[in-house]
């Protein structure tokens, strides 16, 4: 947006598209460092999507595909494309959008008023998944339970639009994470801040991030985490039980704080793994919160 | 995190060990509380005040702050001695240069090396068959005034302050090498200035200006040490120093060569490069240098800009944030395959006595994991990727272009000037070791091998036939 405007204010309308030059270039493409059109802009980004999805075999014919909506403009900007290259390209998709409804007041519901029109406009059907549905907790419940320290990892934890998406018998799931946001860190707050500085200075600079994690060769004997189910809701995990299955016992129990802090691999220390399977056992300790996964 | 409560009921299986291990420091903690009337006291040793309460409010790091002095300056030297050790970074037969700033980091690093050769030297004098020689030191000030003609006299204000702070670390003597930087071309100085400043003016990109500059002190303090028979190079970079390293080369696209700087040895030099203070992190070093009296030199280099700028903010606010994120940053970052030039190179001069080499066969014994890469690039020496290789396989007519073809895509974004021109200029300024690097590079290495075996190869038409 800000580019937009810039290059319109720098030229009084002087320079051409480099693709179609014919039109008034309107933006510096950050990807190519070229000037180009609204039009031609339009046209080479559906068309870089469509080669991707081809590319890489996104989809297959007739899957039901449920796209991550949160109102913002990345996953507004895939609704409209991939509707749009459906019904061009014809990939028989059934795609609906779906959204999450985390259950905080004063949050969501701007956003959710966006996505609504999304529905319209783009004539795809909304599925909204709320947290209550799906934990039987919203995120205003927990916070009065908790407190307004932590509570952080309980909205990151119950992420939901993969286990909505799972709920609703979806085949796949498409959001509109984008090079801006695969770099990969996990400091999120300040790192959101610094990739975009950084993009500011350097426009390549994100895509560099995303060469060297292509290029980093990880020693062989570093132990990397496993993909495994979760033993009470069957749904993928690292650990015995997944992160949301423990937060979820603890909000039941009582126990908001339960999960949260220091892990104690569980999996290196066998002695405790057999004492939280002692079913009776593990009741009694309970009390005193020492049960930390 | 065993119940605190005296009242729970249920049978906390964790109870009796933490009560076994807590109670008595928690009774010996209250006891000296009572007896010194005192707050706290070293978490180490339990007998002396930690150094926050001593310096209070000195700004003492939080985590440091813990330890008496003694245990802290203990700690920090047994890292330095670990590192040494563990990958047998000076052995008795050595001769040693520190390259020196005049920073906190280069003058713990000064200091600490100063202190293990008094102590070999002390060993020495003690034993009777002498069979461990004691290892040479000297030290390297890369003089950029060239670069900062303003600072010049601050500059010579430093070299001698230098001069006294090394003439004190005796015995044994410590030669300085004052090295200007502009000496890394010829020995004349007038015409070295006029090209390196030529150089640098060519490099558009404030960032790819300071990593530019960043590998030509490289390459004289390399110079330094083959000039006057040394055979190692000291740096003083600390943790916190390679944390910052490890983010700016990942955004600056470096995922591959990103190893090859980080570790404790990198022999892909001449000289090779070692990092005795790899494990210390700055917040210490500062520290250390406060409490010791250690002079510090504040030379007016410009803060760093750019890409390198941006990086070294975000990882002091994250390090504020939480201490050890520096740490954690180079931990997982040493997770990354590190190259097989990331060791000493065995010893094999028969020259060389029997107990140093042996002394050192012990200590390099523990295998890794390595990558191999034979294909460097010119201007920063890091080893190429395959994606930079095959990009850099064109046939070029020209010089600087085929100089240009053979960098890795990060120098070549960063540093090289865009337009062929000022690309001649800038080649044409280049310091004379970069450039033998491309001629020394793969291309010839594989042509010339090639022409050797060329009798053994089938050409293409003999095959079809």
């Amino acid at each position: 947006m800000e580019e937009v405007a810039d290059t319109k204010a720098r030229k009084g309308g002087a320079r051409l598209c480099s693709l179609c030059d014919q039109r008034r270039a309107a933006l510096k493409r950050p990807k190519t460092l070229e000037q180009i059109c609204r039009e031609c802009f339009y046209k080479v980004f559906e068309e870089e999507i469509h080669q991707v999805i081809v590319d890489n075999q996104l989809f297959k014919p007739v899957e039901r595909v449920a796209i991550g909506a949160s109102g913002g403009k990345d996953s507004t900007v895939l609704a409209y494309v991939l509707s749009e290259l459906n019904r061009r390209h014809n990939y028989g998709l059934d795609l609906f959008l779906l959204s999450v409804d985390e259950g905080i007041t004063g949050y969501r519901d701007d956003s959710l008023e966006t996505v609504k029109r999304n529905e319209i406009q783009y004539g795809l059907p909304l599925k909204i998944v709320s947290y209550k549905d799906l934990y039987g907790w919203t995120m205003d419940e927990i916070v009065k339970m908790i407190g307004l320290k932590n509570n952080c990892t309980f909205c990151g934890v119950f992420v939901a639009l993969d286990r909505g998406a799972a709920l609703l018998k979806v085949d796949k799931v498409a959001t509109g994470h984008n090079a801006g946001i695969y770099s990969p860190n996990a400091y999120r707050g300040f790192a959101r801040e610094f990739i975009k500085d950084l993009e500011r200075i350097r426009p390549r600079a994100i895509l560099d991030i995303i060469k060297s994690g292509e290029n980093f060769k990880i020693s062989t004997n570093t132990k990397m985490p496993e993909q495994r189910t979760c033993e009470r809701c069957g749904y993928i995990s690292s650990q015995k039980w997944c992160k949301a299955c423990v937060l979820l016992e603890g909000l039941n129990r009582g126990l908001p704080k339960l999960g949260i802090g220091q892990s104690r691999g569980l999996d290196n220390d066998g002695r405790k793994e057999v004492k939280h399977s002692n079913g009776t056992k593990n009741i009694e300790s309970k009390q005193c919160g020492t049960l930390d996964f | 995190m065993a119940c605190n409560s005296s009242s729970c009921q249920s049978n906390c299986y964790k109870n009796d060990e933490e009560y076994a291990e807590d109670s008595p420091s928690l009774t010996d903690r209250k006891l000296s509380t009572s007896t010194n009337g005192q707050q706290n006291l070293c978490v180490k040793c339990k007998a002396n005040q930690p150094i926050s309460s001593a310096s209070a409010g000195a700004g003492a790091g939080a985590d440091d702050a813990h330890f008496c002095y003694g245990c802290f300056r203990r700690n920090l030297y047994g890292k330095f001695r670990l590192s040494v050790t563990s990958y047998s970074m000076i052995t008795p037969s050595d001769n040693v240069l520190v390259a020196f700033s005049g920073g906190p980091a280069s003058s713990v690093a000064l200091q600490f090396v100063h202190e293990m050769q008094h102590r070999a030297q002390k060993n020495f004098d003690a034993s009777k068959d002498r069979s461990l020689p004691v290892f040479g030191v000297g030290v390297a000030f890369i003089d950029e005034s060239a670069v900062y003609p303003d600072a010049s006299e601050k500059v010579d204000d430093a070299i001698r302050e230098m001069k006294l702070v090394v003439s004190k670390l005796t015995p044994p003597m410590k030669q300085l090498h004052v090295f200007p930087i502009e000496n890394i071309y010829t020995s004349d100085s007038i015409e070295g200035k006029d090209r390196l400043t030529k150089l640098l003016d060519a490099v558009n990109d404030a960032t790819g200006k300071e990593d530019l500059l960043l590998h030509l002190r490289m390459l004289a303090l390399q110079k330094v040490a083959s000039e006057n028979g040394y055979n190692r190079l000291i740096l003083g970079s600390c943790t916190s120093r390679i944390a910052c390293h490890v983010l700016a080369a990942t955004v600056k696209g470096q995922g591959y060569s990103l190893s090859a700087d980080i570790q404790y040895v990198d022999a892909r030099w001449d000289i090779p490069v070692v990092l005795p203070l790899r494990d210390c992190t700055a917040q210490e070093l500062n520290l250390l240098c406060r409490i010791d009296g250690l002079k510090t030199l504040q030379l007016p280099n410009s803060p760093p800009a750019g890409i390198n700028g941006l990086v070294s903010s975000f990882v002091t606010l994250l390090q504020e944030e939480n201490p050890s994120r520096e740490c954690t940053i180079v931990r997982t970052a040493g997770k990354l395959t590190p190259f097989h030039f990331n060791r000493i190179p065995e010893i094999s001069d028969c020259t060389v006595p029997l107990a140093t080499r042996r002394r050192q066969k012990r200590y390099n014994l523990k295998p890794m994991e390595s990558m191999s890469s034979e294909s460097f690039c010119p201007l920063c020496n890091s080893p190429l990727s395959n994606s930079d290789l095959s990009s850099s396989n064109k046939p070029e007519s020209c010089q600087s272009s085929r100089f240009g073809g053979a960098c890795c895509s990060s120098c070549r974004f960063q540093i090289l000037p865009k337009d062929s021109s000022s690309m001649e200029h800038f080649y044409l300024s280049l310091p004379q070791q970069m450039v033998a690097r491309v001629k020394h590079g793969s291309c010839d290495n594989s042509s010339m091998l090639r022409q050797q075996i060329q009798d053994c190869l089938l050409s293409d038409s003999e095959d079809e036939t």
